[in-house]
């Protein structure tokens, strides 16, 4: 393939890659999709973050698994970052520490596919942030 | 933080808080002058006084998750270590402005990292941001405005990972034309 230099390249690759594949249905619907909020404000990021969500962003697209990955802020447990945040359609959310690549695969693969729990999750009596 | 692309995912994250709809990251790099000047300007919700006389000061945070914050204090630790400077300008209902030069060629300016991810990331997280980034150089300029990308996309998703793989290409082959520092 040629070097994509230009927008007009990219619209290009873009317009193949659209009528190779069969438009996955956008749910909107938030309720049926898995919600991983990664913790991404200086402690998160410092700890290496980016490379989480990077992973998680990637795995659940390459497995279709309807998910939307989002940035949080900071929800005080510094010690443990990266910490992710993940919300099964009708459940309550549940926070992860230390989630580095290696772990991220165990979410997606115990959690997220099966629903079973694993070790690491952070308890405490925990809310979401809104902000 | 190890790169100016961790730097830059993290303040604009302040950016995000503030509520702004555009926000502009600018790299201005100059050999000649040997200096590298990375602004962040946003026009969300902005400071008053005495909290942006206070916002690079590490035990002042807005939060109340915790007592400290660090990111633009780390951010002008990076800046003044490399032989630069550090500088925020802030209007409340207006907007903030911050502006962090490093010495180019100093051994302490932390390389800039890879900062298609820092955009394409925080464009994800934030689909109703306009989030533009400038590149300029001796050998020319490169802008990734969020607004033209989406637009182009139209009817894709952007994780789509041939999408998601080619934007990325494109700012990485633009970003080689230019020349712009590692």
């Amino acid at each position: 393939m040629t070097k994509i230099k230009t927008l007009a390249d990219l619209k290009k690759m873009k317009d193949e890659v659209q009528s190779k594949i069969k438009l996955r249905e956008n749910s909107d619907n938030s309720e049926q999709v898995v919600q991983v909020k990664v913790g991404m404000a200086t402690c998160g990021i410092a700890s290496g973050a980016k490379e989480t969500m990077k992973y998680f962003v990637d795995e659940l697209e390459q497995q279709a698994i309807d998910a939307v990955v989002t940035q949080t802020g900071c929800m005080g447990y510094c010690y443990a970052e990266p910490t992710v945040e993940i919300t099964l359609p009708g459940k309550d959310p549940v926070v992860f520490g230390y989630v580095d690549k290696e772990k991220s695969r165990e979410i997606i693969d115990v959690y997220i596919k099966r629903g079973e729990l694993i070790d690491g999750v952070i308890p405490l009596t925990f809310k979401t942030i809104d902000d | 933080m190890k790169t100016i692309s961790d730097h830059v995912l993290d303040i604009v994250q302040n950016s995000v808080r503030a509520e702004a709809t555009l926000i502009e990251i600018i790299v201005d790099e100059d050999k000649k002058n040997d200096f590298y000047a990375l602004k962040i300007n946003d026009n969300g919700c902005g400071m008053s006084r005495e909290v942006s006389q206070n916002a690079a000061n590490p035990f002042f945070t807005s939060r109340n998750t915790r007592k400290v914050g660090l990111g633009l204090s780390l951010l002008k630790q990076n800046a003044e270590a490399a032989g630069g400077s550090f500088q925020l300008w802030s209007e409340p209902r207006k907007g903030t402005k911050v502006q962090a030069v490093f010495q180019l060629s100093h051994y302490d300016r932390p390389p800039t990292g890879d900062v298609w991810d820092t955009w394409f990331l925080t464009l994800l997280s934030n689909p109703a941001i306009r989030l533009v980034y400038k590149h300029q150089t001796g050998k020319g300029s490169f802008t990734v405005d969020s607004a033209e990308v989406l637009e182009m996309l139209e009817g894709v998703r952007l994780q789509q990972k041939e999408v998601k793989d080619g934007v990325i290409e494109w700012i990485k082959n633009n970003l080689e034309e230019i020349e712009a520092s590692k």
